[in-house]
């Protein structure tokens, strides 16, 4: 009955799935696709903590405070990418998304 | 040690079954909520691990910033979300295909992994164990790894610069403040002094 590496490991892969899964079942929807990275990102920072408390090694969690630094302008970055789209194209679908294309 | 299993499995659950929700819900503003869930979870998971200021940082980071942004874009963005949910069903199978074999795959990983022999001994920052934890990551953070810091800090920088400068537009015909035309004016091109007799008003002199 005791709480292992295991267990959290276990948690972060079942995350890090649900993500992956959120990306194939919303293909249409930026915002839900935007959500789901974050989602895998908390999984990674799950494994990263639990490897860290683990081993007693502190650089685990100061790896994982840069992941969540990177996540968060990640976020801010593509919210404002996405407002801008919206504002030229009046629609977040994933399909309009194809200027670049030529 | 029983109470530490229920909890960590009563946190858990939260978080898997609020990620669940997170892709499957209708509506997106549901979909953030959700989100937030997940996090603070998962913020309840790392106090339980022993990483308190990581927690914190989480929660302060996602639930106050992150998700607050996510809200903010959902409700401004007029989008009919009801038309982009259409055809999720014809994207299950595959998404079902593919996290399953991503399971299968972790779940062969998780059931043979052990840890080498010699990896407990070359650990590179060990936890002490008489300091608290913000304190054991600060001692390493501003030593050790302060380039990774100050590389952090430059990331933030551009992110905030780059989302401000995208989202940034000047509208035509707006007024504003001119404040070098505001300094410039003198009284004879602002005031006009008249003379006004009794009992005959403004009448031409206006």
């Amino acid at each position: 009955m005791t709480i292992g590496l295991g267990h959290y490991l276990a948690v972060a892969a079942i995350l890090f799935t649900l993500g992956i899964f959120g990306i194939f079942l919303n293909r249409k929807n930026v915002i839900i696709i935007l959500m789901s990275i974050e989602l895998i990102l908390l999984a990674v920072n799950i494994n990263l903590v639990a490897f860290s408390t683990h081993l007693g090694d502190i650089v685990g969690q100061i790896y994982a405070l840069l992941v969540l630094t990177v996540a968060a302008a990640e976020a801010a970055i593509g919210l404002a990418i996405l407002v801008v789209f919206y504002r030229s194209k009046g629609s977040i679908a994933v399909e309009d998304i194809n200027l670049m294309k030529g | 040690m029983i109470v530490v299993a229920l909890f960590f499995y009563l946190f858990a659950g939260i978080c898997v079954a609020s990620a669940i929700m997170v892709v499957a819900a209708r509506n997106p503003v549901h979909s953030v909520l959700y989100l937030i869930l997940a996090f603070v979870n998962a913020a309840a998971l790392f106090v339980m691990m022993g990483a308190e200021f990581l927690a914190m940082i989480l929660i302060v980071v996602y639930v106050g910033a992150v998700a607050v942004l996510f809200l903010f874009v959902v409700m401004m963005l007029d989008v009919d979300f009801a038309e982009l949910k259409q055809g999720v069903l014809q994207y299950l199978p595959v998404g079902m295909l593919v996290g399953g074999i991503f399971v299968g795959e972790l779940l062969f990983v998780a059931l043979t992994w052990v840890i080498g022999p010699g990896i407990p001994q070359a650990v590179t920052a060990p936890i002490p164990a008489n300091i608290p934890n913000t304190e054991a990551i600060g001692l390493v953070l501003y030593t050790r790894y302060v380039y990774f810091f100050e590389a952090a800090g430059m990331i933030l920088l551009v992110a905030m610069v780059g989302a401000i400068v995208l989202t940034l537009q000047h509208r035509v015909r707006v007024r504003r403040q001119d404040i070098a035309e505001q300094v410039a004016r003198s009284p004879s091109a602002s005031i006009e002094i008249v003379k006004v007799r009794s009992g005959q008003g403004l009448g031409n002199n206006l």
